[in-house]
């Protein structure tokens, strides 16, 4: 395995030989509009093919109902290029269809959605999905497929995009999987993962074709403390190695302060607090002060709307 | 990548196995047999009743498959039903003073013409006229036929025996 | 809504919207077939997936079929002293009725479930999602590739029943009933054409098509829930029950 030896980088940090594999595939395959080298010759915070601002993505002025109820109301949110920007709110808030607005499975009803200078709404089908091929994204349960391999899974994106021998697929996908820590379950299969193993290896297929943006929904849910541990180191190191742009959705609070550049918080459709995680655990507002605190009571109700509780009991009992 | 291989191989053999279904089906169980290869010529007769005599039907002699019925019409002129045979060249004997009769194959089968042969010297050659003919035997008519008979022989006293049931 | 006509008139709709959605939906699979052929692969797999794995049930059940028949045809012919005409009767309505239609039937029950619910899986967790953000399309990847094993296995599972059925029928009728060897097979050679056997795969094929339609239409479009995934393969057989014997009747009536 010539992968981790050269230059003794500990296991999370810069794959070594990444350089190399990003000018074999431009050597492969070119893709004309992608521009990986800039990527990584331009450290975090610089940019070189966005003409508007710092952003990779804009919602501007965003409305999405679904079945006549309103779940996006005006919503404005910038992702800087480089950040871990985490979009927080209380559960329902629509945080999953956000992402699908990103990446272009819904359409918003009304404002425009701008990812990588492109808007995402006037894309044709074949645009679509070149603009999909820059971002990843990890979904909750891994949505690893069922029918593969891990070594199979991490490939599936570069089977399907580009032609590539197979000994550079074969390198490829174990630095992606040395990357995230599972080079030895290469060839188990999705069942027989572990939550936390799953979703790693769903990582490990999100960067495999280097993308731009990575997108995770719930990245935490449902992990034991040391596998919630691993995912955010490797949300935070993925995010400065490979000099992408990282979007959460997340409500773990507690983890995603630690690794958050700048933070959203949602509430009834509309954006109610944003900042560095510091910047909100100081924030005025009741209602950002109670989803940070983890309050169980504020304005957002603990009883969900009933009537009066000594009327409703004194009625049953004057039946009986 | 290994159980790509066992799929591969099974899938293979399924094919494999209804394909030769289809082959079994195909040449087994229909009367392909006489697909009439070959050279073959065309013979014609006159019925006033064909039954349920169908194109396709087999022409055969003494029992033997020579020719299949081609198509059966309909002369406005003559009131009858024109009959077209196709009957194998190599049975290029039969004598043309020989007759066609629509017969049943079994008490509940299809129909199909039968040739007996005749006397004459010459044989049927292509577009010849079959002279004599016998036409489908019509249910209804045998049974009153068989009435009429009945009839008939009880009026000839009591001595004559009651028929088998 | 106002009651019972209001339901109905909802009702109405719903069903519409469906079949409008079902249509265009085809139209898109039918429209993408042809460039899936490109990718043997993943066909060859789903022919395997559809076709193989039933092979035990259809054969089976084939066998069974053709025993049955060869019992209740030669007890009915014997009535009318043509039990020579066992393997004609036999022969022809299999080939023409029983075959395509039990067959679809248990491939509904067997391969189209199978296909509906692995579709829906693949729905309730993401993966189709996941490939849609991935760039790559789950209607070539994993539709059609299913749709095209349905259609082709289907006519090869037919003939398959219909051939271990006569086999049945031969073992009941001839070894067990004596009915005679010879007669059963020359009766039969008599009695089916070329067109019948065409009738009944024709038949097949087109069950096939529309069973395989409805299984990756229900899969596809099952919602992502565990009693969605349940629901959408309850509705396939049903679906696929109905609409195979409703086409049954116009091709009869078409090809007769």
């Amino acid at each position: 395995m010539p992968i981790a030896k050269r230059r003794g980088a500990p296991a999370l940090g810069r794959p070594p030989d990444l350089l190399e594999s990003r000018a074999f595939q431009e050597a492969a395959r070119p893709a004309p509009d992608h521009q990986p080298l800039n990527q990584i010759l331009q450290p975090a915070g610089g940019n070189a093919s966005s003409a508007e601002s710092d952003n990779v993505a804009d919602l501007h002025g965003v409305d999405y109902s679904i079945g006549g109820k309103a779940v996006f109301r005006g919503l404005d949110i910038g992702i800087r290029r480089g950040d871990v920007t985490a979009i927080m709110g209380p559960s329902g808030t629509g945080k999953t269809t956000l992402l699908r607005l990103i990446t272009g499975q819904l359409r918003a009803d009304r404002g425009r959605v701008v990812v990588d200078g492109l808007d995402v709404a006037g894309l044709d089908r074949r645009e679509l999905f070149a603009l999909r091929r820059r971002m990843g994204m990890l979904f909750q349960n891994g949505a690893l497929l069922t029918d593969l391999d891990v070594f199979e899974n991490v490939a599936f994106p570069m089977r399907e995009h580009a032609r590539l021998p197979e000994r550079l697929v074969r390198s490829l996908v174990l630095s992606k999987l040395h990357a995230v820590g599972l080079r030895g379950a290469a060839r188990l299969m999705p069942q027989e993962l572990s939550g936390g193993m799953g979703r790693r290896v769903a990582l490990a297929r999100a960067i495999v074709m280097d993308p731009q943006i990575l997108l995770y929904d719930e990245p935490f849910a449902g992990l034991d403390p040391i596998s919630m541990g691993v995912v955010m180191r490797l949300i935070r190191s993925l995010n400065d190695a490979l000099g992408i742009s990282s979007v959460v959705v997340t409500h773990d609070v507690r983890e995603i302060s630690q690794i958050a550049d700048a933070s959203y918080i949602l509430s009834d459709g509309q954006v109610v607090a944003s900042g560095t995680p510091a910047e909100l655990r100081e924030h005025p507002s009741p209602v950002v002060h109670q989803f940070m605190e983890g309050l169980a009571d504020g304005p957002v109700n603990f009883h969900y709307p009933a009537p009066d509780y000594r009327t409703q009991l004194l009625d049953r009992s004057e039946a009986a | 990548m290994r159980q790509s291989r066992t799929i591969d191989i099974s899938t293979g053999l399924f094919v494999l196995l209804g394909f030769a279904a289809i082959l079994f089906l195909v040449t087994q169980i229909t009367n392909r047999e006489f697909s009439l290869r070959g050279e073959s010529y065309r013979v014609q007769a006159q019925f006033e009743n064909v039954g349920g005599l169908k194109p396709g039907a087999p022409v055969s002699m003494a029992g033997v498959t020579i020719g299949r019925v081609e198509s059966i019409g309909y002369d406005m002129n003559l009131f009858k039903a024109i009959v077209t045979l196709r009957i194998d060249a190599s049975y290029d004997q039969i004598p043309n003073d020989s007759d066609a009769s629509i017969l049943t194959a079994g008490l509940l089968g299809g129909q199909y013409i039968g040739i007996s042969p005749g006397g004459s010297d010459q044989s049927f050659h292509d577009g010849d006229r079959v002279e004599f003919v016998q036409d489908a035997i019509v249910l209804e008519n045998l049974i009153s036929k068989y009435l009429f008979s009945q009839a008939g022989s009880r009026e000839q006293g009591a001595a004559a025996p009651a028929p088998k049931e | 809504m106002t009651g019972v006509p209001g339901e109905l008139a909802a009702s109405l709709a719903r069903f519409l919207e469906r079949l409008g959605g079902m249509t265009r939906f085809a139209g898109r699979v039918l429209w993408l077939s042809p460039a899936a052929l490109l990718r043997p692969r993943l066909v060859v797999e789903q022919v395997y997936n559809t076709g193989a794995l039933s092979l035990v049930i259809i054969m089976t059940c084939g066998l069974f079929v053709g025993m049955v028949l060869g019992l209740q045809g030669h007890d009915l012919l014997q009535r009318f002293g043509s039990e020579e005409s066992l393997g004609t009767g036999a022969a022809l309505s299999l080939l023409k009725e029983l075959g395509p239609v039990v067959t679809a039937l248990l491939f509904a029950g067997r391969a189209g479930t199978a296909l509906a619910s692995e579709l829906g899986l693949m729905r309730a967790t993401d993966q189709l999602s996941a490939m849609e953000v991935m760039a790559v399309d789950p209607m070539r990847r994993v539709v059609v590739p299913r749709f095209l094993g349905g259609l082709i296995s289907m006519p090869l599972l037919t003939a398959v029943f219909i051939a271990v059925a006569l086999f049945g029928v031969q073992l009941i009728g001839v070894q067990f009933l004596g009915v005679d060897q010879g007669q059963f097979w020359s009766q039969m050679r008599g009695a089916v054409e070329l067109d019948d056997v065409r009738e009944g795969l024709v038949k097949g094929l087109v069950f096939g098509v529309a069973c395989s339609l409805i299984a990756v239409f229900e899969g596809y479009n099952a919602q992502p829930t565990a009693e969605g995934v349940g629901r959408a393969t309850t509705r396939t057989v049903v679906i696929s029950a109905v609409v195979t014997l409703v086409l049954d009747y116009i091709l009869t009536a078409l090809m007769l």
